[in-house]
């Protein structure tokens, strides 16, 4: 392919197939939100530094604004809208978020260590967490939440019927 | 503004030789932050390999791990194997960024980036990285250590992709790595080094204190020579000869000297008997 303005990608998207036309210059995150309204994934710093547009890409946490559109050619793209309602509410529950804008994308990242027990074995949770940055400084309340979250779903409560 | 999305090697390979100033591009960790703009400006083109399935893989051969150019930083955190064997791969790939630029980020990028900077290239220097480099005329060998010749010069054809690194698998007595930087995570460096010692073969290999990553041969022939250390200043003359740090918005010259010559010294305290 060459030379098109347009560029035609095929990608699983939220567990749905999706055929789409993207320019040449959308980043997935342009996808995503004018593309096909999925606004819950936020511009922060648009440079792969804040973490806010965390996407899942092929199930790890990657920052949407740095990835060409084209890239997510043949991917699994995950977003904040996939995450059940009820799993949200260990972090409502202990005040992990304040002005909100780092939010979904400490959702998306928590959703994946969520997800993937494991990582505990060999990572700190606010290893993990590093590329996801809160400039209200709101971490103690950001960590407390994912450790209530993550203990909830161990204990089996919302979430734990995917297993771990 | 032009995008080539090449489905396997081959024709990578002709897309690369018919249009070479299409950047290669695979993680997008650092062209990313520019490659919008550019692209709404209408300048450049792009040549995307994170399409070409023969760069994906990593292998191991009797003597060797080849780490494909497609390997990400994750990938070798995640992997046990790489980890026990060559366990400064796995240290200096978590303090790259944070697990977002981690699972994007690969080492080849990382190595034809050419940053001064590049938190992945100490380490691959210091375990004597050999790297692969193919055009469709055929395969070329280039050791690391070699490859740079000057601030985001290299020895790279514009034909040329960089398609696998190989790391010799050897035992060694000595292995390590630090970065220093602003903060833990997501942070560009200000002074790193990586030292691994085989036998009596020492290398230390230094980032963001040359135009270049480089190894610090003055440095490592003082290790070999045995001459008497007894605190950091008495590296300063070697290393003065190795290293030429600048001031610019991250830290100061002065500051990449001294803090240089202080982790070697306590690194290497304990395992020099030269030392004191």
């Amino acid at each position: 392919m060459s030379g098109d303005a347009v560029i035609e990608i095929r990608l699983t998207l939220n567990g749905e197939s999706v055929v789409a036309q993207v320019d040449q210059g959308d980043r997935l995150l342009d996808f995503l939100r004018y593309g096909r309204g999925l606004t819950g994934t936020k511009e922060g710093c648009g440079e792969g530094e804040c973490g806010a547009c965390t996407v899942l890409l092929d199930g790890l946490p990657v920052n949407s604004c740095l990835l060409p559109a084209w890239q997510a050619n043949h991917r699994v793209v995950e977003t904040v809208e996939t995450v059940p309602e009820d799993e949200l509410s260990a972090l409502l529950e202990s005040g992990a978020t304040q002005c909100g804008a780092c939010t979904p994308g400490v959702v998306m990242t928590g959703w994946w260590v969520r997800r993937n027990r494991e990582l505990a074995d060999t990572h700190a949770l606010r290893e993990l967490m590093a590329g996801n940055l809160c400039r209200c400084t709101g971490y103690d309340g950001i960590i407390e939440g994912l450790e209530a979250w993550l203990a909830s779903a161990a204990s089996g409560r919302p979430g734990s019927e995917e297993g771990a | 503004m032009t995008v080539f999305l090449p489905r396997d090697l081959d024709e990578a390979l002709d897309l690369r030789a018919e249009h070479p100033d299409a950047k290669p591009i695979a993680g997008g960790t650092d062209l990313g932050v520019h490659w919008r703009q550019q692209t709404i400006a209408g300048s450049g083109a792009w040549l995307d390999l994170t399409g070409v399935p023969e760069l994906r893989a990593s292998a191991w051969t009797d003597d060797e791990l080849v780490l494909g150019a497609g390997a990400t930083y994750w990938d070798v955190i995640r992997d046990r194997e790489i980890a026990e064997q060559f366990p400064l791969l796995a240290r200096a790939a978590r303090q790259v960024g944070a697990v977002q630029i981690q699972a994007r980020g690969t080492w080849a990028g990382n190595v034809v980036n050419a940053s001064p900077a590049a938190d992945g290239v100490p380490v691959l220097m210091a375990y004597d990285a050999v790297l692969e480099l193919r055009s469709r005329n055929g395969s070329f060998l280039v050791p690391l250590s070699d490859f740079y010749l000057g601030y985001k010069r290299m020895r790279l054809d514009p034909d040329q992709l960089l398609t696998g690194i190989r790391i010799p698998r050897r035992t060694y007595e000595f292995e390590w790595f630090e970065k220093v930087g602003s903060r833990s995570a997501q942070a560009i460096t200000k002074v790193g080094v990586a030292v691994t010692r085989r036998a009596a073969e020492w290398r230390v290999v230094a980032n963001s204190v040359a135009p270049t990553v480089c190894r610090c041969r003055a440095l490592e022939s003082l290790l070999v020579d045995g001459l008497p250390v007894s605190r950091p200043s008495d590296l300063a003359p070697a290393l003065a000869s190795d290293v030429s740090p600048i001031d610019d918005i991250r830290s100061t010259a002065k500051y990449r000297a001294e803090v240089l010559a202080r982790l070697l010294y306590w690194a290497l305290r304990d395992e020099c008997p030269s030392f004191t």
